[in-house]
């Protein structure tokens, strides 16, 4: 090994057929499904599953592994690697859009870190079938977001019939309408609830089960009206007396006094951080590329290599959101090489994150500043960017929490030491 | 395929200038900067390192090849020891590196041996100049071309370990570009202030002023020249590995001490607002440090925009050292402001680095 910044070769082609998909159909139907807040763009969703299939699998937030051919050098694993170059290149399109690409997503991300050998061959196979399907995770609920301690959600194992009762509230759920709701032109999805076995263990007892779409009890109560990613739906959901078979607890169902469930989550969003960093800088790419587009077409060229005493205020602000889009994204993709690795990245996960959240906003907000009614204007997509670009810094733990995980792991404190 | 991983080799440079850093460098910072004055021994510790000797072929007298990825990696290290102490030993390298990257065949021959061969000798490099604009490419001081000589005219300012040189690679406007030219010591028309120069930090390093009247140089390279874009790229991408390890030094003081100072019943660090100013360091100078690195790849595999790129990571590198190291006093609160406590040394290093350029090369 050496330090090497060239992209892999599959990376790279990846990325030229995902940058055609992004123009053709993302960039030119955003518009459209920003202003139709819940219409479904099915032809997005259809073409994605057909191509992802066609490419050896639909991937969803887990990586896919390489088979080596016979006889082949086993190269290194660039699974994570690829995953956070194709999400960016999607933000990038759109990433509301990219939210809804078919898969697993978040819920079959949980399965992944949480469940058994046995429930990750039952769960997650559906997703390469003939239908794209969905799967989601249900965390939050109005009371408790990042103290996921606080989380109300109740399981009680009925013996008789050796079931789970779930009872709760859930809300903030991405793609829950597309994971829970039989739609015609879907396979069965899921969605992953986080709730309680014994509320006086802490998180202790906290599981996820697996909840397949259209189970009794289950209802979508709500689909929210956002700020931005508006073709992403998001939605609340409420469990009432709920039943779920024993096995669909991921994991361990008994009661330890430790917090392996908890963990459980926490290692989903280890995975998962620098991949919803990477949706965020493709989203402050495209604003940042817009920026210099139109400034190129008015004229204004920006000097790179001038002393900063003789640089323009645009072109200040240009370079420093060079800067900083470049080194979040190669931040990226250290927290998800160390992934591929089988590096311990906790730390460098929330890194990217808490960095992520930052630039995003910062360079969206920054580009609708400097071109004044272009980047306020609904003719252009800036203006949407913007919005979307907001959601970076609060979903996955808002930039605080980030702070707090990074803080704590850099100065050895636990969770009571550092509060 | 990408990683982030030192080979071998370099993990073995990192260590032994690490070691270097922590064990000599960081403990004489303070008394260097005070007393103006870095101990020989200490210098001489850093030249037997090899960092220069192993970055020149041994066709020249070294034994190996200039990496500026390993280079980046070194510099960080030993600048998190002490930047003052880092710069007088990687000096050398200012009149070596230029000659190594754009000097005639000649040249590398006569000047490379000599000095990766011996002691630490102090061979330097003249880039700034005093204005508030400074730059490299527009430099005020002239080179003409006069026979198969140049003539330089001008005034170059903070210029290490000058009054002592053998040889200084002088930088001047020659005809609207800028080109290197050697200037041996003790040449008519080259005068060298007495007194040393004085700036906000930086005191442990002898830096002088020079003077140029009707200089005879020869240039860089012979009368094709040399491409100046490279030096510079190497200059700024050395700028901002430093940059890193002056900011880690104060990221790492006020960790400590926020650990250990108590205020209503916690330590410190306990607080969000101490805990937050940290995690914001941190991750403010992994971003830099991934920049540079990129940025040091680009040059050792001469990519297209690598300039750009050692661009962009100087003048990143500059904006975050100075976040992190007023951050650093910050968290020390009254005792920051204090020249007992390191940090303080640490914040006006760390403003030098949006003006200063051409004080390290890699």
């Amino acid at each position: 090994m050496t330090i090497d910044f060239e992209t892999p070769k599959p990376i790279a082609q990846m990325n030229t057929m995902l940058q055609t998909v992004a123009e053709n159909m993302m960039r030119s139907t955003a518009r459209e499904f920003d202003e139709n807040e819940h219409a479904i763009p099915w032809d997005y969703i259809e073409f994605m599953h057909t191509a992802m299939r066609s490419m050896g699998g639909a991937g969803g937030l887990a990586p896919q592994e390489e088979k080596p051919k016979e006889g082949a050098e086993k190269r290194p694993p660039i699974g994570y690697q690829r995953l956070a170059a194709q999400i960016e290149m999607l933000a990038w399109g759109d990433v509301g859009y990219y939210l809804i690409t078919p898969g697993g997503g978040l819920g079959a991300a949980a399965v992944q870190a949480a469940g058994t050998p046995e429930q990750k061959a039952k769960f997650l196979a559906r997703f390469n079938e003939e239908k794209p399907t969905f799967a989601a995770m249900c965390m939050t609920e109005p009371g408790a977001g990042s103290d996921t301690s606080a989380i109300r959600a109740r399981a009680i194992l009925d013996e008789k019939t050796n079931e789970w009762i779930i009872n709760g509230e859930k809300i903030f759920v991405t793609a829950g309408d597309k994971s829970f709701t039989e739609y015609e032109k879907l396979g069965k999805g899921f969605i992953v609830v986080w709730a309680s076995i014994d509320p006086s263990a802490g998180r202790a007892g906290m599981r996820a089960f697996v909840v397949e779409a259209g189970t009794p009890g289950v209802k979508i109560t709500k689909l929210e009206h956002k700020l931005g990613i508006r073709a992403s739906d998001t939605a609340a959901i409420s469990l009432v007396d709920a039943r779920v078979p024993f096995d669909n607890l991921l994991g361990k169902p008994t009661v330890e006094k430790t917090t392996t469930g908890f963990k459980g989550a926490m290692a989903t969003f280890d995975a998962t951080r620098p991949l919803v960093a990477a949706s965020g800088l493709g989203v402050a790419r495209a604003a940042l590329e817009f920026l210099k587009e139109k400034l190129k077409e008015n004229g204004v060229e920006i000097r790179y290599g001038l002393p900063r005493q003789k640089l323009t205020s645009i072109e200040k602000d240009v370079i420093d959101m060079d800067v900083q889009l470049r080194s979040a994204w190669l931040m990226v993709l250290k927290a998800v090489w160390m992934a591929d690795n089988k590096k311990s990245n906790a730390l460098e996960s929330s890194m990217s994150k808490v960095k992520a959240g930052d630039v995003t906003t910062k360079v969206t907000q920054k580009a609708v500043e400097i071109l004044g009614p272009l980047g306020y204007s609904r003719e252009f997509l800036l203006e949407k960017w913007f919005r979307d670009a907001k959601i970076t810094d609060i979903y996955e733990g808002t930039g605080q929490i980030n702070r707090l995980v990074v803080a704590r792991q850099i100065l050895g404190y636990t969770g009571a030491e550092l509060r | 395929m990408y990683s982030f991983e030192p080979n071998d080799e370099q993990q073995m440079l990192i260590d032994a200038v690490g070691k270097y850093a922590e064990n000599d460098l960081r403990p004489a910072a303070h008394d260097a900067e005070e007393s103006r004055e870095l101990p020989k021994k200490l210098v001489s510790k850093g030249w037997e390192l090899g960092f220069l000797q192993a970055s020149t072929p041994e066709a020249y007298g070294g034994f190996g090849e200039r990496s500026a990825v390993t280079g980046v990696l070194a510099l960080e290290e030993m600048a998190y020891g002490d930047l003052a102490g880092a710069l007088a030993v990687l000096t050398p390298s200012l009149f070596a590196t230029p000659v190594l990257l754009g000097g005639s065949e000649e040249q590398k021959q006569h000047y490379l041996p000599k000095i990766v061969g011996g002691d630490w000798a102090p061979y330097t490099g003249a880039l700034m100049e005093m204005s508030f604009d400074f730059d490299p490419n527009v430099l005020k001081t002239t080179a003409k071309a006069e026979g198969d000589k140049y003539i330089l005219n001008g005034e170059k300012i903070f210029v290490p370990f000058a009054k002592d040189a053998e040889a200084l690679l002088v930088y001047a406007n020659l005809d609207g570009v800028t080109q290197g030219f050697i200037v041996e010591k003790g040449s008519a028309g080259l005068s060298i202030s007495d007194e040393r120069e004085k700036v906000m930090g930086l005191n442990a390093l002898p830096m002088y002023r020079v003077k140029l009247e009707n200089v005879s140089a020869s240039r860089l390279g012979g009368a094709s020249g040399h491409d100046f874009e490279l030096i510079l790229s190497a200059m700024r991408v050395a700028s901002a590995a430093a940059a890193v390890g002056v900011a880690r030094s104060s990221f790492e003081y006020a960790k400590n001490y926020a650990k250990e100072r108590d205020a209503f019943g916690v330590k410190i660090a306990q607080k969000q607002a101490i805990a937050f100013f940290l995690a914001e360091m941190a991750t403010e100078m992994e971003a830099i440090r991934l920049l540079t690195w990129e940025a040091a790849w680009k040059l050792d595999n001469n990519k297209e925009d690598a300039s750009t790129s050692a661009y962009l990571a100087q003048t990143g590198a500059a904006d975050m050292a100075m976040m992190v190291t007023d951050r650093g006093v910050q968290i020390y609160g009254g005792h920051g402001y204090i020249r007992e406590n390191p940090v303080e040394l640490l914040m006006r290093n760390g403003r030098g680095f949006a003006a200063m350029l051409g004080l390290v090369i890699l």
